[in-house]
């Protein structure tokens, strides 16, 4: 009863000498409760919202006292499957198809990177190095599961069809944009592919997206902008965080497109029969800039990003597998990648001879209908917009 | 006013089968008593509580909007709905712009008590309705009692724009009106003129209205002049057309007054001398027509 006898202790130290009249009362008070602490250490903390045990040992919690959330991969380097039991047996057409989006993303982005540089679009992000975390989830969970996303998953919309000129004509926000030329490049959404429009503030989509109780995927590229992971966090990513709320949590390799699909075809079915939220973190490198707005050797080494580009890379590493199985060869590679080139090349100019939308979409949308304050609906000439402010 | 404003949501869930209510404490009946007997009624998958977090209770409401539901939420206190800013101002109010109109979260509600209440000191009185009004794509409505209340909520729930609804929590006890059972709406956008005067217009919403009407009953003793009172009861889109202020500029005979809080936070212990009370208005009118 080491308490006990410290309240003692302390009791005595303030009741003193000359309260020691009062002492008699403590003791009879201390003695009860005695008891009723005998058999408290018996039973489990009631704390409410805990299923706790108790301890007599002061010992901190520290992240170096237990072990760090390991990688799932499926892929080696080499493109081999290192675990037949996690092998998902995709066959040729899937994994062909599969391979097409990446590499068709890939050519899209160097063209319309090159687009931003000349001045033809105002703004541009790539996903290089990052293509296997979109494709791979996407081909794991089902055409009419609603998407919503941050800005680098736009794999997610080239597998389910969206096609390179519904994609240019968002970034140059011409008059066959969905989006009416409001947003800034890359910023696409699509009704027809349950793919939720994309806004720039960050992580807003997260409570929205609660109500769809699908996988929550995290992708870690070490950098948020210039900003390195260790100046971001301490614990162990962002996967650490997924028991915490309770959620069921896996890290995987992002550039293995299989350990990411089978990550995201167990978390799909986990979440849609449970009813709860799945935390995915995939692990990649962010190999080109931020965005076409940075240059990221201000902040980090080529030789950094050299590491990133070879056979770790998840276009390298689908390849390499494929042409392990045979499904794929050298002069099919040059002769798709050069389709890919043609058909980006051919949109984009097909896109940028489009005409801009109406200037007057600039005032629709606001509201479901446009308000009074917006336009003068009297006016003959409607929509006439109003010159003076309400 | 409360039971006007349970009675709305009963309705409202009643009908519609999409409709859910969430929020802090909303499942026991909420801290207003607003929301009792509906998860009863309707069972824990459509009236239930949130974490304590008011940024993912707008979040979470948007993308029940925009994936089909009746998203209904409450925020505690209106003093509490800025960690929620960045979702109701850059996400709800533009879903429907950005997108195209592809996808929208109209049918959003976010219900918040508001004002003064007697002795809430900064954080317990707020109006933030100002900070909305610069935020094109959001509807903010105000009523002044009961029924007003439940027509103008019902309004709310089934506009296709996502809506703020402020209740003047004073009023949850003090506003007593004949309230019919059955269901019935209230224009949005659409002001009340309360009292017909030809000298003075004076203008309000919320609790302020009935500060308003006092001090027009006051002028009209003390000085003998009629003065029209509205009630604005939608701050966004506002009724203009009503309220002419902006055409009526060569009508003007005298400068606008506002009469308003000070531009202060709101205090505890100097809440009698910080409101705009009817003291205050009718000085205000008194210079208005003796310019």
């Amino acid at each position: 009863m080491a308490k006990t006898s410290l309240v003692r202790d302390v009791a005595a130290v303030a009741c003193g000498e000359t309260l020691s009249c009062l002492w008699d009362g403590v003791d009879r008070h201390l003695s009860s409760a005695r008891t009723s602490i005998t058999l408290a250490t018996d039973d489990k903390p009631m704390f409410p919202g805990f299923s706790a045990q108790w301890t007599d040992k002061l010992h901190f919690i520290d992240p170096t006292s237990y072990g760090t959330i390991p990688v799932y991969r499926v892929l080696d380097y080499g493109g081999n499957i290192i675990n037949s039991s996690e092998d998902p047996k995709l066959d040729q057409s899937k994994v062909v198809e599969i391979y097409h989006c990446m590499t068709l993303l890939n050519s899209m982005d160097r063209i319309l990177y090159e687009c931003q540089r000349q001045g033809r679009i105002s703004f541009y992000m790539t996903h290089y190095g990052e293509e296997a975390t979109a494709v791979g989830s996407a081909a794991a969970i089902n055409p009419d599961d609603l998407v919503f996303a941050q800005y680098r998953e736009t794999g997610v919309l080239m597998w389910r069809g969206y096609t390179l000129d519904q994609f240019i004509n968002q970034c140059f926000g011409n008059c066959e944009d969905e989006g009416k030329g409001r947003m800034m490049p890359i910023h696409y959404g699509s009704k027809a592919n349950n793919f939720v429009t994309i806004s720039s503030p960050l992580t807003v989509q997260l409570p929205q997206v609660s109500l769809v109780r699908g996988g929550d995927i995290g992708r870690n590229n070490g950098y948020a902008i210039s900003t390195p992971s260790h100046e971001q966090y301490r614990g162990d990513g962002i996967a650490a965080h997924g028991p915490a709320y309770g959620m069921a949590t896996i890290r995987v390799d992002g550039n293995d497109i299989f350990a990411v699909y089978n990550a995201t075809k167990a978390a799909r079915e986990f979440a849609v029969k449970e009813n709860r939220p799945v935390l995915i973190e995939a692990l990649t490198y962010r190999i080109g800039h931020h965005s076409t707005s940075d240059d990221s050797s201000t902040y980090r080494q080529d030789s950094e990003v050299n590491q990133w580009t070879g056979a770790s890379h998840p276009i390298a590493r689908l390849k390499q597998y494929m042409e392990n199985q045979g499904w794929w060869t050298e002069a099919q590679e040059k002769e798709w990648k050069q389709d890919t080139v043609n058909r980006v090349r051919k949109s984009l100019e097909r896109c940028e001879k489009r005409l801009k939308p109406d200037w007057r979409e600039m005032f629709y949308d606001v509201y479901e209908k446009m308000p009074d304050h917006l336009i003068d609906s009297d006016d003959s000439d409607w929509p006439r917009v109003r010159r003076s402010c309400p | 006013m409360f039971q006007a404003i349970n009675n709305a949501l009963d309705i409202a869930l009643g009908k519609d089968p999409s409709a859910i209510i969430f929020g802090e404490d909303v499942g026991f009946g909420g801290v207003f008593r607003c929301t009792l007997g509906l998860q009863d009624k309707y069972g824990k998958d459509r009236v239930f509580n949130t974490p304590l977090c008011e940024q993912g209770i707008a979040g979470f409401g948007i993308g029940a909007a925009a994936a089909g539901s009746t998203a209904i939420a409450e925020i505690q206190f209106a003093d509490y709905i800025f960690p929620a800013f960045d979702q109701l101002v850059n996400e709800a109010a533009k879903y429907r712009y950005r997108s195209g109109n592809t996808f929208n979260c109209g049918n959003l509600t976010v219900r918040s008590t508001w004002g003064a209440v007697g002795h809430g000191g900064l954080y317990h009185s707020q109006c933030p309705e100002a900070y909305f009004a610069h935020t094109p794509g959001l509807k903010i409505v105000v009523p002044r009692g009961a029924l007003k209340a439940k027509g103008l909520l019902l309004s709310c729930i089934q506009d296709r724009d996502p809506c703020i609804f402020f209740e003047p929590k004073i009023l949850y006890r003090g506003a007593v009106d004949d309230v019919p059972l059955k269901e019935y709406t209230l224009p949005l956008g659409k002001a009340d003129i309360l009292l017909e005067g030809d000298a003075v217009t004076l203008v309000g919403w919320g609790t302020q209205v009935h500060v308003l009407l006092e001090a027009a009953q006051l002028a009209q003793k003390e000085l003998g002049v009629s003065c029209e009172v509205i009630d604005l009861v939608t701050i966004l889109p506002w009724d203009r057309e009503t309220v002419c202020n902006e055409e009526c500029f060569l009508h003007l005979e005298s400068p606008i007054q506002r009469v308003t809080g000070f531009d202060t936070p709101f205090p505890h212990i100097f809440e009698p001398f910080y409101l705009p009370d009817k003291w205050r208005c009718f000085d205000a009118i008194k210079k208005s027509v003796n310019y």
